[in-house]
């Protein structure tokens, strides 16, 4: 970080990621992670947005044993952990699916302003609110 | 003369399991493996294209099911899950097998 000048290395910038693809039919989901946690240990404001696809990725329940990838799916349990809290999932595109709040994994994290209280990192919003949050970011990368 | 048809895209990307099914005829069988089980979820347009063609049989891959989540609750009435082994039997089945890719 030493090479950082000292004006740059404070700037927080507004990330996005936006997540389109099921989880293991393609590598998106799990390169989409890998850059995630990157943008957080840099300790940018971090954002992930599920819409389309990009919903089945928090499908509880998940085994991947008997098609022999990795089963990153527990991952988006521990996101809370690097101070990313905030995942937007489109109403919609879970309604187009058959899929439900219930069928995603339960992803909390511990919100340091307010004693440590857990509290849910799944925000549940529709395409116009989505559509406002991708409007308020600095950046947005597409996955 | 009869078909096995796998579909490995999933329904609400591509529409690879519409054509599959426009072009399925009776006998003829519709494996969905990889992202294509996605297909399989009940309460879907997908699922209401699959019920309107009774005469063709559907399977999905249960290691793919699995791997997605999805439990056999979630899943459209009349489906059969077949494991690895299922899927050799349904090739040697069927005359032959078209991929929709």
């Amino acid at each position: 970080m030493s090479d950082i000048p000292e004006e740059a290395s404070g700037i927080v910038k507004k990330f996005l990621y936006v997540n389109r693809k099921a989880p293991h039919g393609t590598i998106y989901a799990l390169e989409s992670l890998e850059v995630v946690l990157i943008g957080a240990a840099f300790e940018q404001d971090v954002s992930l947005a599920f819409l389309d696809d990009g919903v089945f990725q928090l499908v509880k329940g998940q085994d991947t044993a008997d098609i022999g990838v990795k089963n990153f799916s527990p991952t988006y349990r521990a996101l809370g952990d690097f101070e990313v809290t905030k995942l937007y999932v489109e109403k919609e595109s879970l309604a187009e699916r058959g899929l439900s709040k219930d069928d995603l994994m339960e992803i909390m994290y511990e919100d340091e302003d307010d004693d440590w209280e857990e509290k849910p990192s799944i925000k549940l919003v529709n395409r116009t609110e989505l559509a406002a949050v991708m409007a308020g970011q600095d950046v947005i990368l597409s996955f | 003369m009869s078909i096995l048809h796998t579909v490995n895209k999933s329904p609400f990307e591509k529409q690879t399991l519409n054509s599959c099914i426009a072009h399925a005829l009776d006998g003829d069988a519709i494996l969905m493996v990889e992202d294509g089980v996605y297909g399989a979820i009940d309460g879907t347009a997908a699922a209401t294209q699959l019920a309107a063609n009774k005469n063709i049989s559907i399977y999905a891959l249960g290691p793919d099911l699995n791997a997605r989540g999805l439990g056999e609750a979630k899943l459209v009435s009349g489906l059969t899950i077949v494991d690895y082994n299922g899927f050799v039997d349904l090739a040697v089945e069927h005359d032959k097998t078209q991929s929709w890719l």
